[in-house]
């Protein structure tokens, strides 16, 4: 028995020992990559973001050099302070300040001491560098908007958030990532690959060497430079009409399914999101919370889209087999169903068909379109989604799944949306405000380009896209084949002539430009806001659609101008201008051009903030912009003009 | 009587193996720990590595002395070896060199030694000498006290120098000694006073003397073997002075530092700012020790791919912590192999002794095997955290010549006498 003691106990010892290296090395163990381990520095070089242009190949974003200086307090001598707060044109008390904060956050790592340099400041200080142990300067990369304009579609970049780090491990504290527009969606692209230097540190964390000679260091893949869709002239041009105004405008080729132009309005210079004041400026955009500048009206308004939506209904009443392009329909001054009454322009007795119902924006043709495409099958519920698919097919209330960076799904309402506000019965006249584009129905001003560019297309679109152009790079599947609608071919020509007819003799007829076939629509949306809890009615959206020529299209584009009253008001001159740019690539109607540069909205804007009571619509008077206001915008003119050549 | 004269070279293999392999190992390992730079000169004698590397090869040398060598000379010049070890102990509060606080060394040329290491094996062949005297009883008092007298004097010796991991190593003579018979209340004592000892620091002397008392009175009526009352009074009071006296062992006559060391374990401090002192001196290696071993994994970064080893956060790695290393780059499975291949020597070791015919052969085998279990129990244990931080090294691991030479003396002194064995009639 004796000679059991050590002999157990050595062989106790050891499975002791065992345990405590399970618990210590598989159990509790948690520091395994490189990345990870505090005993390795990682030290990132950073890859040259890759720059946008624009269609035609002028270079909008590029990049521009910022100097950080840094500070390790530890490596700090003696030095002349006066000498340095002057160069770097701080105070003293700034100095110890700084100073204090970075030996508080850590004396042996390194800290920004003053970022940001002037070019001219780091030239004068770079000389004097050695004189100051413990400081350095630090290159960063920050990007340089070569335009003022496109701000909500080049978007910007900006240091990356702790959510960010969590989720994606490759961001570090620092990095910059893009927030919003094609910096955003094209980020992995653009941003390249940083490369990565492994340095050994010993236990007084001082750098002894690369880590085993450098075998895991990666060197910088360089962002990728990309081509986007926008015509940066076309664009500028579009900014400027709706400058003093709100809403969105998109301007699409149907062959591509490119975006030519994507404004939303108001906007802002994208160069105050660069640098020292960005997060000033950023937190002013940020919390304008009434004219929303970050909120890019263009792809995220929902709006009703009005009477651009007849053209839907005429296309499935067709598909349908519910009208016949001669098929004429009798407005009374309106609708009638049931006590009530659908209003109408048309002068009483007006036998519409097709071409005119569409010419004259006609309400009672298209509420008895509606009302037979719902009521086919004499049941109300199957007919709304017969309706709805149709309209789905256009890629109206679904989201696009294209590559911008904000989206919204709209409205198309179905049998199923209808259930929960009529658990009962269901008839087609519940829903007849779907018939002029009102009621449940919303688009977003993206969307309904598209549906533009679709009925230009007789029939199919493609997805609206913001990339062009990847260096060495296909573009995916996505945005070069063609989506087909549930509409026929040869549906579209009746709808087509009656959008022609729009600007020969209808609605748009003062917006003709010469030489150029367009077809388009005009719509005038009620809406409402809410004030001090009371529904108001603000003056009517202005929106427009239209594409043009008629054979061949070329472009197609919607416009939505908030609170400008009728269509062709203000979103109809907006359309046809642009068009006119984009085709002729200069204007002649200088007539419509220079009216909405003289007009603005903005007192418009300001009525229901202003506490008092207001009056909508025809009772209110267009406010002229201020001469110098208005100088400003023609000296703008003229500079995107002189571009052209 | 018949020679038989192939049965000189009749060597343990087995033992000779795991002992070549734990050196050679060591070595890589005191490479990767004292290494720096990328290109590496493995006969530098300024660095560690190159100095273990030239111990190493004269250690071929001595193996080869000590194998030469008739194994009666070991029985017969045990006294004279321990004679001139004590001396060599005294002589140290004369011409020692004060190394770390302690006062261990010689130092003779460029070279230092530490009889201390040596004093180890000294004191294992007088006590094998001792016990193996034919008129030895170790059931009389009076030659007990003559054989703790024999151990103590060198724990004593090294305590004063302040080698305190040194004079612990001699507690390893209680497994040699239990096995040669010593009576088992001894044993119980043993068992007894570090139970009280711990439950006395963690949880007071009152409580302890109240539990050492109840399980007294239980025993003292549920036993078969009935105590007389004054046996049980007096056990009673023994635990109740230990309980108190340790309190005071561990207040006054303890070190500051060693009294750290224990409050660490036990962890006693609550003072969160005294603790964030420990953290960053003493207990700052067993906490970056511990780490090295923890970022190993299971197959470990690697031979010299460690970070924490490349990176020196460990201080004193190529010595007595020389074990995070094996953790870091060889991982759970290379860390665990070395457990292993030092419970297997240990354990062959002691299978030896038991087979040995002369009864200094089998006592001195046992000392060999309880003075290296001890050393891997108390420097691994404490590389770990599992027990205080006590500083001895690893045997045949750590860094150093003393160490190094004196293991392989107490080992292979122990290889030529288990040789031998046929020949002890």
């Amino acid at each position: 028995m004796r000679q059991f003691l050590l002999f157990i106990s050595v062989i106790a010892v050891g499975l002791m020992f065992i345990s405590r290296l399970f618990y210590l090395q598989i159990y509790d163990t948690n520091i395994q990559s490189l990345y990870d381990d505090n005993a390795i520095r990682k030290v990132f070089d950073l890859p040259k973001r890759g720059f946008v242009y624009d269609r035609n190949g002028k270079l909008l974003v590029s990049n521009q050099p910022s100097y950080d200086v840094m500070v390790i307090p530890r490596e700090v001598e003696p030095l002349d302070t006066l000498e340095f707060c002057r160069l770097l044109k701080i105070d003293k008390e700034d100095f110890i300040k700084k100073y204090n904060k970075a030996y508080h956050y850590s004396p042996r790592l390194e800290s920004v001491f003053v970022s940001h340099l002037s070019k001219e400041d780091y030239a004068v200080l770079q000389e004097k560098m050695r004189k100051f142990k413990g400081f350095y300067i630090q290159k960063r990369s920050l990007r340089h908007y070569e335009t003022t304009i496109g701000a909500n579609v080049l978007g910007d970049i900006g240091e990356v958030n702790n959510r960010i780090i969590q989720n994606d491990p490759y961001y570090r504290m620092g990095d910059l990532i893009g927030k919003q527009g094609v910096e955003a969606s094209y980020e992995k692209t653009l941003r390249g690959v940083k490369g990565i230097k492994f340095i050994q540190k010993d236990r007084f964390n001082r750098n002894i060497g690369p880590y085993k000679d450098g075998k895991f260091d990666t060197i910088p893949q360089q962002g990728k430079d990309i081509t986007i869709t926008i015509d940066a002239q076309l664009q500028a041009y579009g900014e400027l009409l709706m400058k003093n105004k709100r809403g969105g405008v998109i301007a699409i080729e149907p062959a591509t399914g490119e975006i030519l132009a994507m404004v939303a309005a108001p906007t802002y210079d994208p160069n105050i999101l660069v640098g020292r004041n960005r997060s000033k400026n950023f937190t002013k955009l940020y919390n304008d919370s009434i004219a929303k500048p970050l909120f890019n009206r263009s792809l995220q308004g929902v709006y009703e889209p009005g009477s651009p939506f007849k053209l839907m209904n005429a296309l499935i009443g067709l598909q349908e087999n519910v009208i016949t392009p001669h098929e004429t329909v009798t407005c009374y001054t309106g609708y009638r169903y049931g006590n009530r009454i659908m209003k109408c322009h048309c002068s009483y007795g007006t036998r519409n068909d097709l071409v005119s119902g569409i010419q004259r924006s006609c309400n009672a043709y298209f509420a008895t379109t509606y009302r037979k495409i719902l009521d086919k099958n004499g049941n109300a519920s199957e007919g709304i989604d017969v309706w709805s698919q149709h309209a789905k097919s256009f890629g109206l209330g679904e989201f696009l799944n294209n590559d911008l960076y904000v989206g919204q799904k709209g409205r198309i309402p179905d049998r199923d949306y209808y259930k929960h506000i009529y658990p009962k019965t269901f008839y087609s006249t519940y829903t007849i405000s779907n018939a002029i584009g009102q009621g449940e129905v919303a688009t977003t001003p993206i969307q309904l380009a598209n549906m533009t560019a679709a009925i230009a297309n007789r029939g199919y679109y493609y997805t609206p896209h913001i990339i062009k152009k990847i260096e060495n790079e296909t573009l995916p599947e996505q945005f070069t084949k063609p989506k087909y609608t549930t509409i026929d071919k040869k549906n579209f020509e009746p709808v087509i002539e009656g959008m022609f007819q729009v600007y020969k003799k209808g609605t748009a007829a003062s917006l003709q430009v010469k030489d150029i076939d367009i077809c388009g629509k005009t719509g005038t949306v009620e809406n409402f806001a809410i004030i001090d809890s009371v529904k108001t009615q603000l003056t009517d959206h202005s929106i427009f659609v239209a594409f043009a020529p008629k054979d061949n299209p070329k472009i197609a584009i919607a416009v939505f101008v908030e609170n400008g009253y009728w269509g062709s008001r203000f979103a109809g001159k907006v359309a046809s201008l642009m068009i006119e740019k984009h085709i002729k690539g200069h204007i002649t109607r200088t007539d419509l051009e220079d009216w909405l540069l003289r007009h603005s909205l903005e007192n418009e804007y300001a009525k229901p903030y202003s506490g008092k009571p207001f009056k909508i619509n025809g009772h209110t008077t267009l406010q002229l912009v201020e001469e110098k206001e208005y100088q400003r915008l023609k000296e703008k003119l003229s500079q995107i003009n002189k571009t052209d050549n | 009587m018949v020679r038989d004269t192939n049965r000189h070279f009749k060597f343990d293999w087995i033992t000779i193996i795991l002992f070549l392999l734990l050196v050679g190992f060591g070595w890589l390992n005191i490479l990767s720990a004292s290494h720096t730079g990328t290109t590496v000169d493995y006969f530098d004698l300024s660095q560690p590595f190159g100095k273990q590397l030239m111990f190493i090869f004269l250690n071929f040398v001595l193996i080869v002395l000590l194998l030469a060598i008739d194994a009666k000379f070991y029985e017969r010049f045990s006294s004279i070896i321990y004679l001139i070890s004590m001396l060599s102990l005294v002589g140290l509060f004369i011409f020692g060199k004060n190394v770390n606080g302690a006062t261990s060394w010689y130092a003779i040329g460029g070279m230092t030694i530490q009889p201390s290491e040596f004093a180890k094996t000294a004191t294992a062949l007088a006590v094998a000498k001792y016990i193996s005297d034919l008129n030895f009883n170790i059931n009389e008092i009076k030659d007990q006290i003559q054989l703790f007298i024999i151990i103590l004097l060198p724990a004593v010796l090294v305590l004063l120098q302040n080698d305190t991991g040194s004079t612990i190593v001699y507690g390893a003579f209680f497994f040699v000694l239990y096995r040669e018979g010593l009576p088992k209340y001894y044993l119980t004592f043993g068992i007894s006073v570090v139970l009280i000892s711990i439950l006395a620091l963690k949880f007071g002397a009152i409580i302890t003397s109240l539990l050492a008392v109840a399980c007294v009175v239980s025993y003292h009526f549920l036993s078969k073997k009935k105590l007389r009352v004054y046996q049980s009074i007096l056990v009673s009071l023994v635990a109740i002075g230990i309980s108190f006296g340790v309190k005071y062992f561990y207040q006054s006559i303890l070190q500051p530092h060693q009294q750290d060391r224990i409050s660490l374990w036990l962890n006693l401090e609550k003072d969160p700012e005294k603790l964030e002192r420990m953290k960053q001196t003493f207990a700052y290696n067993l906490n970056e020790s511990e780490k090295a071993i923890s970022s190993g994994g299971f197959l470990g970064r690697g031979f010299m791919e460690g970070t924490r080893t490349t990176g020196k956060f460990v201080p004193e790695q190529h010595t007595d912590y020389i074990f995070s290393t094996v953790g870091e780059e060889w991982g759970f499975l290379g860390s665990s192999l070395v457990v292993i291949a030092f419970v297997l020597l240990i354990l062959r070791i002691l299978h030896l002794a038991e087979l040995q015919k002369s009864q200094f052969s089998r006592v001195y085998g046992y000392g060999v095997a309880s003075i290296v279990f001890i050393h891997f129990f108390i420097n691994i244990g404490m590389v770990m955290g599992l027990i205080p931080t006590i500083g001895i090294p690893l045997p045949m691991f750590s860094y150093g010549g003393s160490g190094l030479w004196a293991f392989t003396i107490l080992i292979f002194i122990f290889i030529k006498l288990d040789s031998n064995k046929i020949n002890e009639w």
